[in-house]
Order: C-alpha cells, then structure tokens, then sequence
C-alpha cells in the first residue's frame, strides 16, 4: 500500500506531475485552492494502482506532494 | 611597534596601510597612477596569508570585494578615476546592503580618458553617492604620504564601524610623491563581523545580505536607517586648521592641493599676509560646522581646487549666509607648484 | 513495514509556497540543488550567491547564508566570498541573461582562474524576470519581446552554447548540459549538480552545471508544452552531456 498527499496549498495546477505519473492516475479536480489554481488529485478509486514510485513528487516544481512507500524493515535507503 | 622610517611613494603607504590594518583580501586591474598598489599587493599579501586578485575589470573588482567583505573580512580594491567609474555598481550595491568594502581613487584628469595626471575632478563622484541610488559614502582625503597610511588604517576601522563604503581619494601627486613615514601597527579587532557576517547557517538561521527591498514602505525604512548612520559619521569628521586664528581670508584646499596650498600660506605669511589654510580631512561627512564658525568671525573665504568648482559647493553652503568663497581652479594637465597660489590668494585677499 | 517518504523535501528548502508561475523549471531547480547540498552535508558551510532574474528571491526558498550580486557579477562576487573564506562551500546561482549577456566576462573569467566556485545555469532562452525579451540563449527563430519576427542569426547572432564555452578553459573541472523536461534528465541533472559541486568540494577546479529549464509564462505555452519545446527544439541545438570532467567519474 502507498499513500500519495497533496499539499493543496503549495499546488499551482501546472499539471507536469499528472504526465510523469508512471500509471497515469493524477488529474486535475474541479477545486481551487486559495492562490485560486486548479488543483490536482488521485480519484480515491485510483489509489490502488499507485506503485510509489515518487515521480510525481520529483518532478513537482512547488513540492506539493509526498509520496509514502511501504517498505520491508531491511531494505536499504533510497537514494 | 616597528619605529623604522621608511621612504615610500603615496600609493605604496596605502598598500603598507592596508596590510598593517589587515586588509586579507585585494582585486584590482591596472590603470595609471595607481599600479603600484596591486603590484605591491601582488607581491605582500600573499606572504601574509591573504589573496590577491587581478580581476578581468573594475566591474568585477569591485564585486570581488563585495563578496569578501560580506565574508567579514577586511578587503580593497583600488583604482583611478576612468577604473572608479566602473565600480560604481558595486559600491552602490555596497552601500545598500551596508558592507565595508575599502575603495582607493588615485584621482586622475577627466572628464573620459582624460590624461593620467593629477586632477580632483572626482570630488562629487566621491562625495554625492557615485552610483544610483541615495547613500553616500565615508571619504577620506590624504595630504601627504604619512596620512596616505594613517587613513588608510582608519578606512578599515570605519568601514567596519558603520558598515559602509569607505573611499581614499587621493590623486597622482600624491599617488607618485616619495615621502619618509613612519608605520605603525594597529590593533586589529577580531571578529569584528561575527554578528552579520556570512559564513554558512549553523547553528543559527541564515543570513541574506541584500540591497532589495520590495515590501511596501521596506525601501523607505532601509533609506532611513542609512540617512541615520550618514547623520552619525558626522562624529569622524576631521580637517586641518593652519594659521586660522588671527586669518583674514581662509583658503579651503583638500588633499595633495591643501598641502601645496600649505606651502603658499607659509609664503605669503613671511610677507605679512594674514592668510590661514582650512584642509577638510573627511570630505564626507563634509566639516562644515568648523568652517561657519570661522564664516561668523568675518572671515573671508577663498576655495582652491584641481578641477573647475567642485568642494567649493560645500564651501559655500557651509559659509553662507555669513560669507562668500571666491574661487580658484588649477586646470587639470599640470602639477600645480606653491608659486602658482600666491597671485590668486592675494586677490582674494585684498578683495 | 515501515513507511517511507519517496523523494523526501530537503530541510534547506523553505515550507512556503514559491512566486514563480506554475510549472516553472526554477522551483524544480532549487529543489535538487537542496537536494545534492544535504547528500554531501554542506548546508552549514555554505555561501550562495544570488543573481538577478526570476530567481532574485532565492534567499526565501533555499535556507542558506545568502548574498545578493548585481546582474551578472555572480562569479566576481563568488570569487571574492572564496577567496576570503576558502574553507567554505560558494555557489552562485544564475539566469541566462544574467551569465551569457551582461555577466559573460565574469563567468569566463572566474571558469578561467579556476575558481573554486561552483554555478548552476538556468537556461530558459529567456529573460523571464523583465517579461520575455531576447536573451543570448535565445533560439534562432524564436519570438520574444524584442525580436517579435523571431531571432535572427544574421542580426542577433546564434546562441551562445555555454556549457561547451565553459568546458573548454583551462581552469573548468565540470562542466555539464542537462535537461529538466523528464525524469530522466531530472535525475541526470542532479548527478551533474553533484559533480559540478563536488570539483569545488575535491579542490579540483571551477564546476558548472548548465541546466535546460522551461519559462512557460514567456514562452506563451503550458508547462507540458514548454516540456515538449526543451525536448524538441532546445536539446536539438543545446546537446546535453558533459563536455569537461577532470574528477575521473
Ligand atoms: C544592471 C541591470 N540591468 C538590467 C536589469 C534588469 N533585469 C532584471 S532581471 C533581468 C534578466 C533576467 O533574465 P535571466 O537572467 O535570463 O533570468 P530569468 O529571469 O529568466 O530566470 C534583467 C535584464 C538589472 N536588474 N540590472
Ligand atoms: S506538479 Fe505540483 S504544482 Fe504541478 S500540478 Fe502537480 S502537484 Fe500541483
Ligand atoms: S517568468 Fe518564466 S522564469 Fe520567471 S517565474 Fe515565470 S516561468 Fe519562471
């Protein structure tokens, strides 16, 4: 299971994060946050098929999103 | 304590100066009449652990020094007129984020390339700012080769005492005279940056040096706080009184002039002239208090300068309205000599 | 099991929303120079150098003892902060219009001492902060501005490929063109920041890391487009690679 969390505040809509999404699941919602962009989401139904590979929030030039992995206690550190 | 007299040119007691007052770092370029400092510089400052830069231009010596003083460190740069110009940017930049950079002006004639001769064509560039902006700048100006070092360390201690750019405005008369001093070795504070000073966040929350100020009503506050520190210099002010007292006219000369001016009084007095030389040391902060007193004793006034009218604006301001200063301007493209002095001295004095 | 933060937010970026526009290259830029900064532990001994651009305010988003240079004297200003204090970390981060036009004897010079200074280029073929006028970096054929028929080689000149210029002095330890339109040049472009800081870290000379990044809002396009502009007309004319690498990696 992994958890993706969208900081809406920070997020400015610029969309580059629904394009390197490896399953193609980010999309922009009908909300606007305060600065007034269009927020992104994952549709609660999607969140499934996220593998975590934290793409999204690698390329997020605002860093409006965390992605948490489920990890074997052992394995090492990524990098 | 080093009692040692030595016999050096004007430029190369700025540079003894610099190194007794701990100048670490120095960026230059070359121009003429100034080239013995860096060359003096290229060759001590490394003996001492410090580093020095020919920089690619003025442009970029000048920022050199922006971003050593903003270490904290004591750091020059020097030049002459043409080469002052172009450093202009960084002192502005200096003077708004309030660093303590050391610049030297080995004033030469002007306007453009004008010849590498001695001139004080440079007096408002140095004394009304320079560069953009509303801030102004400590200005020293030395009369002989001893004060050339003397106010050299005092530049270093300035600069850090009230975190602003100070200049040396000196001239090729000055920069080329040979003279015995006799150097001295300052205390040099340690740390004397610690509370400002950039040297990486630890421990502590950074620290940004910066002249931007963007916030509404930021900018007026920060011009503020600059006009209050220019308002209190004005305890540094220094200048020279010679044979004032009993003085029916006073001549105001600064720098090399005030010394060749000096000459003229001694001159003229062995005539019986009562004749009286003021010599403004710091020409910012400008002595202007010292001079309206001797304006309210009904003195009279006579401004001798190396350019066409320039000091003698503060002359006059700060006369007024209890006197008047005739004027005298020696033209750039000649060394003026005692002789010269005495004709118009006289004419003002009998005016 | 435990959790675990993929691609976690450097401490050294500030929690607060940036001023650029959305999708701009600069925010990413700033996050992986962050990024590399606390991979090898130099937040606390280093001295940035700001330029003028779009990214004058990075003092606000990255946490780092700061200086302001005038447009374009980075390298002078770096140059002088190294040299008073050879023991620190100094990198100087800067526009296109601030390193290829008006800071071009700087950055040449201070490659060219081999100062141990490291800089990170932004290069958009813009000048974004002024609103979009031409810029060295511009492409030929490209509207900007200031030449609204397009850059014109016979006119304006070609770009400057300064990547290449940089590698080939004498005093260059690293020099580097990278990409931010995908992932993979996002990952190519933090290896090279590391390497380009890392010849300041080794003493082995200057570092520089040109990096293709986009101005959507003055290039009149959406950030997956202007993704889309870097891949197919900017790579084509800027090729990335390392054109200098003396730390024998
Ligand atoms: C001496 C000087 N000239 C001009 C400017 C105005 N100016 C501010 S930013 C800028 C260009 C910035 O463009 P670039 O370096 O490409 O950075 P970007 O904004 O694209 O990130 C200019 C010309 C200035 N601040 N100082
Ligand atoms: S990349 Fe970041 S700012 Fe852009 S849409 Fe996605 S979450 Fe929002
Ligand atoms: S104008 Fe261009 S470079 Fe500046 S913040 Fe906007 S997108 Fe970025």
């Amino acid at each position: 299971m992994s958890k993706v969390v969208f900081l809406e505040e920070l997020c400015k809509g610029c969309l580059l994060c629904t394009q390197v999404c490896s399953k193609k699941i980010i999309t922009q919602s009908s909300r606007f946050n305060k600065q007034g962009y269009k927020v992104v989401e994952i549709k609660p139904e999607d969140l499934e098929k996220c593998i975590a590979c934290g793409f999204c929030s690698l390329v997020c030039p605002d860093s409006a999103i965390v992605v948490y992995k489920s990890v074997e206690e052992k394995e090492p550190e990524n990098v | 304590m080093s009692k040692k007299r030595l016999f050096v040119k004007g430029n190369e007691a700025i540079a003894l100066g610099a190194l007794a007052a701990g100048c670490k770092c120095y960026f230059g370029y070359p121009i003429t009449p100034q080239n013995d400092i860096p060359e003096f510089m290229s060759r001590e400052l490394p003996k001492k652990g410090g580093a020095f830069v020919q920089a690619e231009s003025e442009v970029a010596a000048a920022n050199m020094l922006l971003g050593a003083v903003s270490a904290g460190i004591r750091a020059m740069t020097s030049s002459s007129s043409p080469g002052i110009s172009l450093k202009q940017e960084a002192i502005s930049y200096m003077a708004g984020s309030e660093l303590p950079g050391v610049i030297v002006n080995m004033n030469r004639g002007g306007p453009g390339l004008g010849d590498i001769g001695p001139s004080q064509g440079d007096y408002f560039q140095a004394t009304k700012g320079g560069g953009h902006g509303d801030y102004r700048l400590l200005v020293l100006g030395p009369g002989t080769v001893q004060e050339a070092y003397d106010l050299t360390i005092k530049a270093f201690d300035l600069a850090f005492k009230y975190k602003n750019p100070v200049m040396i405005l000196g001239d090729a008369i000055l920069g080329q005279m040979k003279e015995p001093i006799t150097p001295w070795e300052p205390e040099v504070p340690e740390k004397e940056a610690k509370e400002w000073c950039l040297e990486g966040a630890k421990g502590r929350p950074p620290r940004v040096i910066k002249s931007l100020y963007l916030e509404d009503g930021a900018l007026a506050k920060h011009n503020l706080k600059l006009a209050q520190k220019y308002a209190e210099m004005k305890k540094e002010i220094l200048f020279e009184e010679f044979l004032t007292q009993d003085a029916s006219l006073i001549v105001v000369a600064y720098g090399s002039i005030g010394r060749i001016v000096k000459s003229t009084i001694r001159t003229l007095r062995k005539q019986g002239h009562k004749v009286g030389l003021f010599r403004p040391i710091t020409l910012y902060p400008f002595p202007s208090e010292a001079l309206q007193v001797l304006a309210k004793e009904g003195k009279k006034f006579l401004t001798i300068e190396h350019n066409l009218g320039q000091m003698v604006e503060d002359v006059q301001l700060a006369v007024c309205p209890y006197a008047q200063t005739d004027f005298h301007g020696h033209l750039p493209g000649n060394l003026p000599t005692p002789n010269d002095f005495e004709e118009p001295i006289i004419k003002a004095l009998e005016k | 099991m435990t959790e675990k933060i993929m691609f976690p937010k450097p401490q050294v970026l500030a929690n607060r929303p940036t001023h650029y526009c959305p999708g701009c290259h600069h925010g990413l830029a700033h996050k992986l120079v962050a990024q590399v900064l606390e991979e090898l532990k130099l937040p606390e001994k280093t001295i940035c150098v700001g330029s003028i651009g779009c990214s004058v305010f990075i003092y606000n988003y990255l946490l780092l003892d700061t200086i302001e240079a005038p447009h374009g004297r980075a390298p002078a200003v770096a140059t002088g902060v190294k040299r008073a204090r050879p023991d620190k970390f100094v990198f100087t981060y800067q526009g296109d219009g601030d390193l290829a036009a008006i800071g071009l004897a700087e950055i040449m010079h201070c490659a060219n001492r081999g100062e141990r200074v490291s800089v990170v280029f932004v290069n958009n073929t813009i000048y974004g902060m002024t609103g979009g006028q031409m810029a060295p970096t511009t492409l030929v054929g490209q509207k900007t501005t200031t030449c609204p028929g397009g850059r014109c080689k016979d006119r304006e000149g070609e770009p400057f490929k300064m990547a290449e210029i940089i590698g080939s002095l004498g005093g260059t330890a690293y020099a580097a063109r990278t990409a931010l339109n995908d992932i993979k040049n996002i990952q190519k472009t933090k290896k090279a920041i590391k390497l380009a800081f890392r010849a300041q870290l080794e003493d082995k000379g200057f570092g520089f890391v040109e990096i293709l990044s986009s101005c959507p809002t003055n290039w009149k396009m959406t950030p997956l487009q202007a993704n889309e502009r870097i891949a197919k007309e900017m790579i084509p004319y800027f090729p990335l690679g390392e054109f200098k690498n003396t730390l024998g990696e």
